[in-house]
């Protein structure tokens, strides 16, 4: 992607055009293509040698999370080997034969299920994304909001895909959840043996068990063999390689939900339970580190989501805030999904900002960070969702702008 | 559907197409109208289902066994419920947490490459959102609602190298040693199944529910 503009940053594009000699999947790659038989079919593909996206990690790579390059993507999904990951214990190790998924507490019939039990049931499926609720926190510590971030470093804790499973509502009726059960205790079978409570009522509408991520078993890192998932609410909540649920008639108050996730406000209290991802847009191209090489038409391209359904809108400025266009939504939008945007701009040379804001389907229009302080306080951390400004300087250098457009 | 019409168009065209056409898209499309499979197979909601063509149960799965519920329920609720026989007190919990816990916390549960889990220098307070760094000044006896939680996560979760090795006496003790390090308890109280759920916390009462909901106001 994006492969012929220049960088003047850390990352570098590698273009087609400077790679002759860079050995491919099948070998060193061909002066004229057309006149050397190609490569043989394979049991497995990958991907050509001149593309090397990679999940962004920190340093030391102790921490229990990696960002998906959202600069390197187009479209609207996220390959699964790109998802982000974010973990509290490390990545189990699961054999699907020994697989079991519990469920007991406030149920008529106490019941295990093997991943076959879970396959057999009627499928559905779901395009969604999914997000860590401290997603995009960069700019609150505004002593240190940095410039040379890339889209993905700022907010690639957020992955879509297609997932298959069951719907939770059919285990529900298998089960027979007792009218007194208003939430269940979701627990992982990994090392954190993670666990968070989720009102019954997301279970009535939405969620769902997923065992398949973008037409395969869901990934390691993703849960396999079986994960939560809770269309448009926090990441946090949706258990991976969820092994039990436990119906009560009061949240358990995990350490997930209590001393982390819960998102102090100014008047001296915290929001607990804030499940929904407030809706949000970042433009990824072009963002750091690209240099567009000369003025006239560029295309502006970018996500779009809300936790509460559809993105009816994106607008876009480049002219820092001051004027507001509608970008072209790549269909089809779906709702708790991610949206692709696309506006096309015709750059004078001069000095500017380019900012996205979101409008989701309740009318929710994505705030600046000012907007966004006002009304949260400067100590959240989680649910940040302000507008994130790029600025391009006469050079076409492109870096991030939020400490010069608030 | 606009596809649909374009290829109708086109099959159109000459007799001999419009039978290729319906041998190979009527037909069969025709014959999934037919299935007695319900469009249930891939609802895009759950609400979508439409569960009154379903049966009662699919009778798939089977019955829970008490002992495998027991093996896996373990976790612990703020009025007690769950907590295994067993007891401790800061000061056995002190020689646990400096041989399990300290390595990472910190010797006073200062925090190091783990969280910071002691101090009290906002006293009964609750400053956390009045600025960004106040953050750093969340510990177990600012910041948490429950002192279950504290048993329930040590239980299941500590230490990070060896998870879920702590007996229940050295997870009440640890619990009691951090409690006592936050000034919350004295360092005789014993912590075990009876008295957990009488422990106060100072940020019991600092939880609001979430108020937003979505519409043109930001909050």
């Amino acid at each position: 992607m994006f492969g012929s503009l220049a960088a003047f940053g850390s990352t570098v594009f590698k273009s087609a055009a400077d790679a002759e000699t860079t050995p491919s999947a099948g070998g060193v790659a061909s002066a004229d293509p057309t006149k050397v038989p190609g490569r043989l079919p394979s049991a497995l593909g990958q991907r050509s040698a001149f593309e090397n996206p990679g999940r962004i990690l920190k340093t030391p790579a102790l921490s229990g999370s990696s960002r998906t390059p959202l600069e390197a993507l187009n479209g609207n999904l996220t390959p699964a080997d790109l998802h982000f990951e974010r973990h509290h214990a490390g990545i189990p190790n699961i054999d699907p034969d020994n697989y079991k998924l519990l469920i007991h507490g406030m149920v008529e019939r106490p019941m295990a299920f093997s991943l076959a039990d879970l396959k057999r049931f009627p499928a559905t499926t779901r395009t969604c994304f999914i997000e860590c609720a401290g997603n995009g926190d960069i700019g609150l510590d505004r002593s240190n909001i940095p410039d040379k971030v890339t889209p993905g470093q700022i907010d690639g804790l957020l992955s879509t895909s297609e997932w298959v499973g069951v719907a939770l509502s059919t285990l529900f009726r298998e089960v027979g959840i007792k009218a007194k059960a208003s939430w269940f205790l979701a627990e992982g079978g990994d090392a954190a043996v993670m666990t968070r409570s989720v009102p019954c009522s997301k279970g009535w509408d939405d969620a769902m068990i997923a065992y398949c991520q973008n037409g395969e078993a869901i990934r390691p890192e993703q849960g396999y063999p079986a994960r939560l998932l809770l269309p448009g609410w926090e990441g946090a909540m949706q258990i991976k390689w969820l092994r039990r649920m436990e119906f009560a008639d009061r949240p358990f108050m995990s350490r997930e939900e209590t001393s982390h996730y819960t998102d102090p406000l100014p008047d001296d209290t915290a929001r607990i339970f804030s499940f929904e991802m407030d809706a949000k847009s970042i433009i990824t191209f072009p963002a750091y580190p690209n240099r567009l090489p000369n003025k006239g038409w560029w295309e502006i391209s970018g996500l779009a989501w809300s936790g509460r359904g559809s993105i009816t809108a994106v607008e876009i400025s480049t002219d820092k805030g001051k004027t507001w266009q509608p970008a072209q939504l790549q269909r089809p939008v779906l709702s708790k999904c991610t949206t692709r945007f696309r506006h096309l701009w015709n750059w004078t040379g001069e000095e500017t900002f380019l900012m996205s804001r979101a409008i989701d389907e309740t009318g929710y229009v994505q705030p600046t960070l000012q907007q966004f302080i006002a009304a949260r306080g400067p100590g959240t951390i989680y649910h940040t969702n302000c507008i994130r400004p790029w600025k391009v300087n006469r050079q076409g250098e492109v870096t991030f702008g939020l400490t010069e457009v608030v | 559907m606009s596809g649909f019409s374009r290829l109708a168009g086109f099959a159109a065209c000459t007799r001999r197409r419009w039978s290729i056409f319906f041998v190979l898209v009527i037909l069969p499309v025709s014959l999934l109208a037919c299935d007695s499979q319900p469009e249930s197979i891939n609802p895009g909601r759950a609400s979508d289902i439409p569960a009154t063509s379903w049966p009662a149960s699919f009778d798939i799965g089977r019955k829970a066994t008490r002992s495998e519920i027991v093996a896996w329920d373990i976790d612990v609720n703020p009025d007690g419920q769950g907590l295994p026989e067993g007891s401790g007190t800061a000061t056995s919990g002190a020689k646990t947490y400096a041989s399990k816990c300290a390595a990472c916390h910190g010797a006073d549960g200062e925090g190091g490459v783990a969280d910071r889990l002691v101090g009290r220098e906002v006293g009964a307070d609750f400053p956390f959102g009045r600025s960004y760094s106040s953050l750093s000044k969340k510990t177990i006896g600012t910041y948490w609602p429950y002192a279950s939680t504290l048993f329930d996560y040590t239980n299941r979760a500590m230490p990070q190298d060896a998870p879920g090795s702590l007996t229940s006496d050295e997870v009440y003790g640890v619990v009691a040693f951090l409690l006592f390090k936050n000034d919350i308890i004295s360092g005789d109280f014993v912590v075990n199944a009876d008295t957990l759920h009488l422990v106060e916390m100072p940020a019991r009462n600092r939880f609001v529910e979430d108020d937003r909901h979505g519409s043109s106001e930001v909050r």
